[in-house]
């Protein structure tokens, strides 16, 4: 392209007019490297309001609940000390896809997060095959609007405050009202308004169903026969609660619903952490060198524009005060070049590792990695040794009995594999959160609700399980127990309400 | 295909948060409510009206959710080895979290033992602060008798003085009138004028010339006539015009009284002025307008400035009615109880002259509390109670509504005792 072209602009301020010129050109350097995206709806708002959106987890709509404001205190604390990183931008996954700007930003950071959320993140939505299948763009807001209006409504039949406990509840267990093989249907507010009430009645049927009283003498007999329930363990804890408990009103199942639905509605991007923010990083580096080359952008800019990228994809070292894990856009932003890097200067150890990759054609790679897997599958597959030696990766083995950490591996020959593999489990959320189940409900005696804990490696769950236990409880209404097993056998019980506790779980303490 | 476009949200409304946020203080109302109360009790007198940083344990606030604990057998992957190499033994840091090398994933340990700060602004502060409050007799004067007129402008009078002259109305009057007054003349005006330009028209060479001559006199004549409408007429003038109307009245004046005789320490006195302090902001939102007096005194009163008041410092005897006496002289000469609400509150160690107790509690009940709000009375001391107490407690029994009277022992007594002196009835 043409070196000598007129830059689009040269001061940092931003206009309306510049943000549409930059967009354009961003638009048509992402058509050029092959980026599918939905249209784009970029909004302009103050920083107030990117601390609106940030307490409402990014959502333009939402129902209202106390945790949003004690998320937006938060938020509001660490901007005001100056400690708020990264809030130059959110983007919603949306059809539309809304992204927001902030005014307080350069002309700089408004075209890095034209590139980074209107063309990174958006065709990330668009195509990665768990947001396809498990979300619905389309109908997201609409649902949104719904669930607000309906937990209003809520609020004014049965007051906040009964309103407010069953959110608590839901909200405990959010991470396990979702089906993670089970495909759910698609959300859509019209639908899910029309029948909405056809689901009241329909619900309370089933679960009258369930709980019919029967004769004692056939109650006896059939105690041998009959099979537990559920028949198969139920992983998706607040959709069985939703459907069987016993004793909850139609409008309480519904809220549940909506929790889970929109639980449901995140869990992809909870799968792609590293992959999402890796893509979208990769192409506002990439989008952004590109303007340069075609000689669009000025040197000034670029240097503020390295400065930025250069913060996002910091990766401090374990032993640094900042170090807070790995840094999931520069692991991913790592991840995404090197592939690049192997499709275009494959080296003999690329050849050996990633035979059917290197010195393929690099855009069509990274399109596949980007579509077909999600964290733990990418890292398995797409890690490469190069990598592991940039971070200098070393694994640690912590065991309870042992004073000492065993370092298992460090980047070298020996290790890449026990690497790759062990961050691969670290991205793994089933195996990062517990695998808690729903075994069997006491048709016959007191209800009781009994839920396994499969450990991994052996690791217990937190001294604050009993406060979610709690939460459940008040869900179902009856009794609730809780067993966690290693290796088949029982090695802790916890029960609600056990002796002590009080029936009252009208947290909080105060 | 591009499809992009571009929003200017920025004058949305920008509080979508305050629900959620009303939300959160209602649910840890008490907890904010201790922390304003202990800060009172901590600032420093000059300092009441400011936000505050509130502070609730982690534990109190926390969101429970299913997740792992310490423990287990387990690997994870960290960034930035140095020299570990493979089999390396390294020595747990001393306890559980926080080391170095520690949690490989932060995210999955909760928020940390820190407790959850925010601030409040000093408005709410002192919404929490007055909470459950009111005034006492709380009586706003009835309108009829309220001397505070305040005038609102109502119209146009066409009567008035120069200075309420209103130019625009007055000139669109004498436009219109002109208009008016001419029409009649303009019409003959210009009949004429086309007459006569047709006559010259066909009389090119001027013969009838009497009759042109006429026309033109005629015109001229019509000319002058339209210039001797008057420009300004009386009749034109417009005035603005203001009606009294009579607005509640919303002042309350606020009398501190204080010993400082040789008997209050500096201790004593600090907390008089908590009290005061106090009483002060809880009646400026209850008031748009407050004036205060203060009168100190020892054998004899003085009204004084707030710099005096607390500062300065006085040996020698005490005589209370001193004080109650200049009071009400004060208000006799400068605040009419009919317009203003009268607020006295006085703290002193108890001590006075013994004859004087009696005289101090007929005083009370005969000239003053007929005619105001509310007498609170605060003893600040550690030994027993004097003359004055006993005296006191007779009025008190005698007026429940109008006089209340508190013991107080240390700073932290002030706040708990302010809110029992002015409880809303049934609260609490």
């Amino acid at each position: 392209m043409n070196k000598t072209k007129k830059p689009i602009s040269t001061g940092s301020e931003w206009t309306f007019d510049l943000i549409q010129l930059y967009e354009h050109e961003i638009g048509n350097i992402a058509k050029d490297f092959g980026l599918n995206t939905f249209p784009n709806q970029i909004e302009i708002i103050s920083a107030e309001q990117m601390m609106d959106a940030y307490s409402s987890v990014g959502m333009p709509v939402g129902y209202n609940h106390w945790s949003f404001g004690k998320q937006f205190l938060q938020t509001h604390q660490s901007y005001k000390r100056g400690r708020m990183g990264l809030a130059y931008e959110i983007v919603i996954n949306s059809n539309p896809c809304i992204s927001y700007l902030m005014e307080e930003n350069s002309i700089t950071m408004q075209a890095l997060v034209i590139a980074h959320a209107c063309y990174g993140h958006n065709s990330f939505f668009k195509n990665n095959y768990l947001f396809q299948t498990w979300t619905s763009p389309s109908a997201i807001i609409d649902y949104l609007v719904f669930a607000k209006n309906y937990v209003a409504r809520c609020e004014e039949i049965h007051g906040v405050s009964a309103v407010e406990k069953i959110i608590d509840s839901c909200h405990a267990l959010q991470n396990f009202g979702v089906d993670r093989y089970k495909r759910p249907l698609p959300i859509s507010a019209v639908e899910e308004e029309k029948l909405q009430q056809e689901r009241e009645l329909q619900r309370q049927q089933q679960i009258n169903l369930l709980w019919k009283t029967i004769p004692q003498t056939e109650r006896e007999q059939s105690k041998e026969k009959q099979p537990g329930f559920p028949s198969e363990p139920e992983e998706n804890i607040l959709y069985f609660v939703e459907k069987h408990a016993p004793l909850l009103e139609p409008w309480q199942r519904e809220i549940i619903r909506i929790v889970r639905k929109l639980a449901q509605y995140f869990y992809p991007q909870r799968q792609t952490q590293v992959m999402n923010e890796g893509w979208a990083t990769f192409w506002h580096y990439t989008i952004i060198n590109e303007l340069y080359d075609r000689g669009l952008v000025t040197d000034s800019f670029m240097l503020e524009f390295i400065d930025s990228h250069s913060s996002v994809v910091r990766q401090p070292d374990f032993d640094d005060p900042y170090y807070s894990g790995i840094n999931p856009y520069a692991l991913g932003f790592a991840i995404y070049k090197d592939l690049r890097r192997i499709c275009e200067r494959p080296t003999d150890e690329d050849k050996k590792w990633f035979p059917e990759y290197a010195g393929s054609d690099w855009l069509t790679t990274l399109h596949f990695a980007m579509k077909n897997f999600k964290d733990e599958s990418f890292i398995l597959q797409f890690l490469s040794p190069q990598v592991i030696r940039n971070f200098k990766l070393f694994s640690i083995h912590d065991s309870e009995t042992d004073p000492f950490y065993l370092i298992d591996s460090i980047h070298n020959k020996s290790g890449y594999q026990k690497i790759r593999q062990l961050l691969s489990e670290q991205y793994n959320l089933s195996i990062n959160e517990p695998n808690i189940q729903v075994i069997n409900v006491d048709l016959h005696g007191n209800r009781e609700l009994l839920l396994r804990h499969i450990r991994t490696d052996n690791r217990p769950l937190a001294a604050d399980t009993t406060l979610t236990l709690k939460h459940l409880y008040r869900l179902w209404g009856f009794p609730v127990r809780l067993e966690s097993r290693f290796r088949s056998t029982t090695v802790e019980v916890l029960q609600i309400p056990s002796g002590n506790t009080t029936l009252d779980t009208n947290s909080p303490s105060t | 295909m591009q499809n992009s476009y571009v929003i200017d949200r920025r004058l949305n409304g920008k509080n979508k948060s305050a629900v959620n946020r009303r939300r959160f203080m209602e649910r840890y109302n008490k907890r904010i409510k201790k922390s304003v109360s202990d800060a009172i009790e901590r600032r420093s007198i000059t300092d009441v009206e400011r936000g505050e940083d509130i502070s609730i344990p982690a534990e109190d606030i926390v969101e429970p959710f299913f997740h792992h604990g310490e423990g287990g057998n387990r690997s994870f992957v960290n960034a930035g080895n140095k020299e570990f190499t493979e089999g390396d033994r390294v020595k747990k840091p001393p306890s559980g979290n926080g080391g170095g090398a520690g949690t490989g994933k932060p995210s999955n340990q909760g928020e940390g033992e820190d407790d959850f700060s925010f601030h409040i602004s000093s408005n709410e502060f002192l919404e929490y602060l007055f909470e459950d409050l009111e005034l006492p007799n709380l009586v706003r004067k009835e309108l009829g008798k309220l001397e505070e007129i305040s005038y609102r402008q109502a119209g146009f009078t066409s009567s008035g003085v120069p200075s309420k002259l209103n130019i625009i109305r007055s000139m669109k009057n004498a436009h219109a009138r002109k208009i008016a007054m001419t029409s009649s003349l303009r019409k003959k005006l210009k009949q004429l004028q086309s007459e006569l330009f047709q006559l010259q028209k066909s009389l090119e060479n001027h013969q009838d010339d009497t009759k042109i001559k006429h026309l033109k006199e005629e015109i001229d004549s019509i000319k002058s006539r339209i210039k001797k409408t008057p420009f300004l007429d009386d009749l034109d003038l417009r005035f603005n015009r203001f009606e009294p109307v009579a607005t509640p009245t919303n002042a309350a004046v606020m009398f501190c009284l204080m010993d400082v005789s040789g008997s209050m320490t500096q201790e004593t006195k600090d907390i008089a002025k908590r009290f005061y302090l106090l009483l002060y902001l809880f009646l400026k939102r209850n008031y748009e307008k407050i004036e205060i007096v203060f009168i100190r005194h020892h054998t004899s009163a003085k009204e004084v400035d707030e710099q005096e008041f607390f500062n300065s410092r006085e040996t020698g005897g005490t005589i209370v009615s001193s004080a109650l006496l200049m009071a009400k002289d004060i208000i006799k000469k400068k605040f009419s109880p009919s317009a203003w609400n009268i607020y006295i509150a006085q703290a002193s160690d108890g001590d006075n002259w013994n004859d004087d107790s009696p005289l101090c509690a007929e005083l009370l009940t005969q000239s003053l509390l007929p005619i105001i709000q509310h007498f609170s009375y605060i003893e600040i001391t550690e030994g027993d109670h004097q003359a004055l107490w006993d005296h006191y407690l007779q009025v008190q029994r005698e007026h429940p509504q109008l006089f209340s009277m508190k013991h107080i022992h240390s700073v932290s007594d002030i706040y708990p005792v302010f809110r029992q002196l002015f409880q809303k009835k049934g609260v609490g």
